[in-house]
């Protein structure tokens, strides 16, 4: 696969000037706190919202307690709270049925749980499984994993030359055998949108289970996982403004009630004979031990808060950003920005600078208070197709604005210039 | 640029980066062992041809970031010639001056006192010790792999 450089797009400056922050980055402390920083890896984490530190912290100041236990009120109260969460979050991601979001600590575990439980139950020796070239790890390693375990065929849908997944080729490659199609969202690395009906139309034809990882698209997209079609779609709160160590899964419900649980514990039983347990009814059945509270309490006012913003003008802003950020840097000598045009991509920006190693470069940039990601973006096996070691990335959020993309380009050409000797 | 920054990028390091000395395999070396950053992804490999008790030929060859590249640059021209033990106790020196523990000795260092910028940035004594990793293990008939989360005492933390 080739890389491919941007065209060069002119963005004038009086646009770029226009491109204000869609969230005001003065509800960020940690932003209000750092005038002077550029924030620019949102798709590693996010920064959070006044709102969110409030609402845990009211939660430990008035609510606290262990839920689903005890019989005093405080207890009624924190199970109360633990459940409203969840019907707000369920809103938000556009799920009907509210006990079918499952609590985990982010996507990684959401991931895990569905290759385990529902996997080692359901794929066989001389089953097939499908990922894509552009998956995160996380989507990856556990059906690799899962395969190599069982005896099953592990395959990976190859990309054309712009980062974008070459449909006919995963077409060819969902046969009869396959058992679970597991894709991306959006992709962490490039930031390639992917058409999701598409693939679970492909995994539908032969009765696949059809994975979303949704890390990078639920922070983004204005989306309702019931009207996508998945059998399972995974996410992390912390990407959303949400506090990290929250996130979720959903899942079909006739296929969490079928599937046997991840993990054995409290809560998550209905009766605990000396020979024999049942298990509690969803979504208990697979949130084992006394849960992280404040975790979905944080993501349900961070949920309110991007729904405040307009879900519809958060990819809008942040594709205007990185339009400009491609742009931009496409000016500098030596840039080589990775993926699909900004249309087809999120708010990130993948790039290489001649033979300047991304570390170094993103050891300049922090020098100039511009915080990217150097790294191989745990896509080990994408990276080896872009036939590079490794990238430097930006991805823009809600707080971002002009300033940062300014701040970027100034950066990346003045440690050009210091490499170039 | 800060002045920290200027002292990690030093004229010597962005030179090393350009043109690394030694760059190349060695069919005929006795020892060899492959230094791997998990943390960014980068590895290089260094060989060692053995005369006795002397080091009489060194090399490396890899992917990594400029500070990996000219300490292991700086390495080969440095330790070619010398005893294991002399060596051995250069690694020591090196290690204390990216940590920023180098005392008397840093007088002995001569170019590679230019790698002491890099104790002002913790996160990148891993990128500045790889290839001093890799040529102990080939020293001592480790060979095979070193990373930088093994070799311990020098993370960020």
């Amino acid at each position: 696969m080739s890389r491919q450089t941007m065209s060069r797009t002119r963005v004038s400056d009086a646009e770029l000037a226009g491109m204000t922050s869609l969230a005001p980055r003065s509800d960020f402390p940690l932003l209000a706190a750092q005038p002077h920083l550029h924030y620019l890896d949102s798709a590693a984490t996010t920064q959070k919202p006044r709102v969110v530190l409030d609402a845990i912290t009211r939660y430990y100041e008035t609510v606290n307690a262990n839920p689903h236990r005890g019989a005093y009120r405080l207890s009624a109260a924190a199970t109360e709270a633990y459940h409203h969460a969840r019907v707000r979050i369920a809103k938000f991601l556009g799920v009907a049925d509210v006990d079918t979001l499952i609590f985990t600590r982010g996507t990684t575990e959401s991931l895990n749980l569905v290759a385990s439980a529902w996997g080692r139950a359901n794929v066989k020796a001389g089953d097939r499984i499908v990922v894509t070239r552009l998956e995160h790890h996380a989507n990856f390693v556990p059906w690799q994993a899962l395969a190599s375990a069982v005896g099953a065929e592990f395959v990976i849908a190859e990309l054309h030359a712009d980062g974008t997944i070459d449909l006919d080729a995963m077409a060819r490659l969902v046969t009869p055998r396959t058992k679970v199609v597991a894709f991306g969202h959006v992709s962490n690395a490039l930031g390639t949108v992917n058409p999701v009906a598409e693939i679970v139309g492909m995994a539908q034809r032969v009765g696949a289970l059809a994975v979303c990882d949704g890390a990078q698209g639920a922070p983004h997209l204005d989306i309702s996982v019931d009207s996508l079609g998945v059998d399972a779609y995974a996410f992390s709160g912390h990407k959303m403004l949400g506090p990290m160590g929250s996130g979720g899964l959903v899942m079909r419900r006739a296929l969490l009630e079928q599937m046997p649980p991840y993990q054995m514990g409290g809560d998550m039983i209905a009766h605990v004979g000396d020979e024999h347990t049942t298990w509690n009814v969803l979504p208990h059945k697979f949130e084992a031990g006394t849960p992280n509270v404040e975790a979905p309490i944080g993501l349900a006012a961070a949920c309110d808060y991007l729904t405040a913003l307009g879900r519809g003008n958060v990819l809008a802003h942040e594709r205007a950003l990185a339009a400009q950020a491609m742009a931009a840097l496409a000016e500098i000598p030596g840039v080589t920005v990775l993926g699909p045009p900004a249309n087809r991509r999120g708010g990130v920006v993948s790039f290489t600078l001649a033979d300047v190693h991304p570390h170094d470069l993103s050891q300049m940039l922090d020098a100039d208070g511009v915080c990217v990601r150097a790294g191989h973006h745990c896509a080990q096996p994408l990276m080896r197709a872009l036939n590079v070691h490794a990238t430097t990335r930006a991805s823009f959020y809600v707080y971002n604005d002009a300033s940062d993309v300014e701040a970027l380009a100034a950066s990346v050409d003045a440690a050009r210039r210091k490499f170039a000797g | 640029m800060s002045a920290e920054l200027e002292e990690l990028y030093q004229s010597i390091i962005l030179d090393h980066n350009r043109r690394p000395k030694n760059f190349r395999d060695m069919p005929d070396a006795t020892a060899h062992a492959d230094g791997v950053n998990p943390l960014c992804g980068d590895q290089l490999t260094v060989w060692l041809r053995m005369d006795g008790e002397s080091v009489a030929d060194i090399s490396f060859r890899g992917q990594g970031c400029a500070i990996s590249k000219a300490s292991a640059s700086m390495m080969t021209q440095v330790v070619k010639g010398k005893s294991r033990a002399d060596a051995d106790k250069l690694f020591d020196d090196v290690h204390a001056l990216v940590t920023g523990r180098a005392g008397a000795q840093a007088a002995e260092l001569g170019a590679l006192k230019a790698l002491s910028g890099v104790s002002k940035f913790p996160l990148r004594v891993k990128c500045a010790s790889l290839a001093w990793h890799a040529m102990r293990a080939a020293l001592h008939g480790a060979g095979g792999s070193v990373t930088t989360d093994q070799s311990g005492g020098e993370s960020a933390s």
